[in-house]
């Protein structure tokens, strides 16, 4: 009985993140809009509902109801399951994430993560990693030159940034001596002295860096970026099949956002007065900011210059920092 | 019970992805289901309890992969079939058959003989990856340290084969620049 008790929880907290996770990509396309917008000193979306904000609905609605056009010479199969890799990757990822400290509800102990694993953080970085297939496939079965390229694009980024990004946080789990992000929550729980971002400066910024790569966002976007390759990889892409390949991008923006408050930031310990889970709330929050700020203000690179950043700069300096900690622990 | 079912689904996913990868004629069709294969086996590592292994298992493959795609991109149009030559079916057909069973055979051998036995059983709260550290880093140190000389080997003979002539290359490319210059 209590194998099935633990299989109907771990698909009720499945369901409750999917759903959230889901409607919050949904959510933060109107926030984007919104911030670009004001940075860009505009209004943004403004019509529909208060303040724009049913714009939302809107493009749901949209985005369910139009038609979703298959290419004549693309392979079908692989062209209609690209999308979906994209996103279930994105929320298979965050079974290992825990989001809040664990609470009681009811009498009942409820851990905010779905499964536990002792290598949750290995495990978080390669499912999000398998996420770039959806890009790749999407670009090859579409037969669409403009689709080639994105795909082609996916593979170079794929291949510079996943170097860096598990590079660079060796550093903190060789301090940590865990895989768990639990315990690399419990090792900063002493305030804010203790996060790992000042023990650990040059592994937070390859690993942010890396964290923009990976979901494609702004500076670092050559995978569909329009002035080059249309719409890379989704060129051919309508509808809902669209849609999913965005609520795939969006949701690997959070879980970056979380793996960053996590394992530099404190996670979920709470500071002062705030409680832990509006602390990681907060800090999320700001992540996502983050994502769109950046995106407001740089311009975008090539992918030479991405790979010559990944390779020539990031990687030996990761490396180094490795170096370091090593002797600094020794 | 759930382990069961668990074991059965991605055995039959499994066994199906393999089973495409050889059949089909598409190149896409078979790289993705050989991505596919790799990641459903790492199901069974889960299942096992060694979730190190499982995730090592997504990530090496998954990487592996997508080189593997990388080169499908550079050979073939990835959206036609391939045209193989194959002389005779049967020949084909029966030695792939006899490899299989063989393979099985030499598997099942301990199995049916009774004579496994952990030479290194789990521990108890020792967790995955520390287990593997231990005997990495002790019985299997040697291999383990000429392995990781092998690679290195392998990854400066790819970057000499590579970088062979660059320069000169790039200078031939030059030359011809400047006669497209003086408009020759």
């Amino acid at each position: 009985m209590f194998e099935t008790a633990v299989i109907v929880e771990t698909v009720v907290k499945a369901v409750i993140v999917v759903s959230i996770v889901a409607a919050m990509a949904g959510f933060a396309t109107f926030i984007e809009r919104k911030v670009l917008a004001f940075m860009q000193r505009r209004l943004g979306p403004m019509h529909v509902g208060p303040y724009g904000l049913l714009q939302l609905a809107a493009d749901g609605i949209k985005l369910f109801t139009k038609e979703d056009i298959i290419p004549q010479n693309a392979i079908k199969p692989i062209f209609m399951i690209a999308p979906v890799i994209a996103a279930t990757s994105a929320f298979v990822a965050m079974a290992a994430v825990p989001y809040f400290p664990e609470f009681t509800l009811f009498g009942y102990t409820i851990h905010p993560i779905i499964s536990d694993i002792n290598v949750a953080l290995l495990y978080v970085m390669g499912v999000a990693s398998v996420g770039i297939y959806g890009p790749l496939l999407a670009g090859m079965s579409s037969a669409n030159k403009w689709s080639l390229l994105g795909a082609a694009r996916a593979v170079v980024q794929m291949l510079s940034f996943e170097v860096v990004s598990g590079l660079s946080i060796l550093a903190p789990i060789m301090l940590i001596g865990s895989l768990s992000l639990i315990d690399i929550n419990d090792y900063q729980s002493g305030g804010i002295t203790q996060w790992l971002i000042w023990k650990q400066p040059l592994a937070f910024v390859l690993f942010a860096i890396a964290g923009f790569m990976e979901t494609n966002r702004a500076p670092f976007d050559t995978v569909e970026f329009e002035a080059e390759v249309v719409a890379g990889y989704a060129t051919e892409y309508s509808g809902m099949r669209w849609g999913l390949f965005f609520i795939g991008e969006y949701a690997n923006m959070i879980t970056i956002s979380v793996l960053v408050s996590i394992i530099f930031m404190g996670g979920y310990a709470p500071l002062w007065f705030i409680p832990g889970a509006v602390m990681m709330l907060l800090k999320v929050s700001f992540w996502i900011f983050l994502f769109l700020w950046v995106r407001a203000a740089w311009p975008h690179v090539r992918p030479d210059q991405l790979m010559w950043v990944c390779w020539k700069v990031m990687m030996p300096l990761s490396v180094v920092n490795i170096l370091i900690t090593g002797f600094v622990l020794i | 019970m759930y382990e069961v079912i668990a074991f059965y689904i991605f055995s039959i996913l499994t066994v199906g992805m393999f089973g495409i990868v050889v059949m089909s004629k598409n190149a896409l069709y078979a790289m993705s289901a050989l991505a596919g294969g790799m990641i459903f086996i790492s199901g069974f590592f889960f299942i096992l309890d060694a979730e190190f292994l499982g995730v090592v298992q997504i990530v090496v493959y998954s990487g592996a992969i997508m080189a593997l795609y990388a080169f499908g991109m550079m050979f073939f149009d990835t959206t036609r079939d391939v045209s193989e030559k194959m002389r005779s079916k049967k020949i084909a057909y029966t030695l792939s058959i006899i490899s299989a069973v063989l393979i099985v055979a030499i598997l099942c051998m301990p199995l049916v003989s009774e004579s496994i036995e952990a030479s290194y059983p789990a521990m108890e709260n020792v967790g995955n990856i520390q287990m593997v550290g231990l005997i990495l880093f002790t019985k299997y140190l040697v291999p383990f340290e000429l392995a990781a000389i092998m690679l290195l080997v392998a990854m400066i003979s790819g970057i000499v084969l590579a970088s062979k002539k660059m320069d000169e290359h790039l200078a031939i490319e030059e030359d011809e620049c400047e006669m497209l210059k003086e408009g020759k």
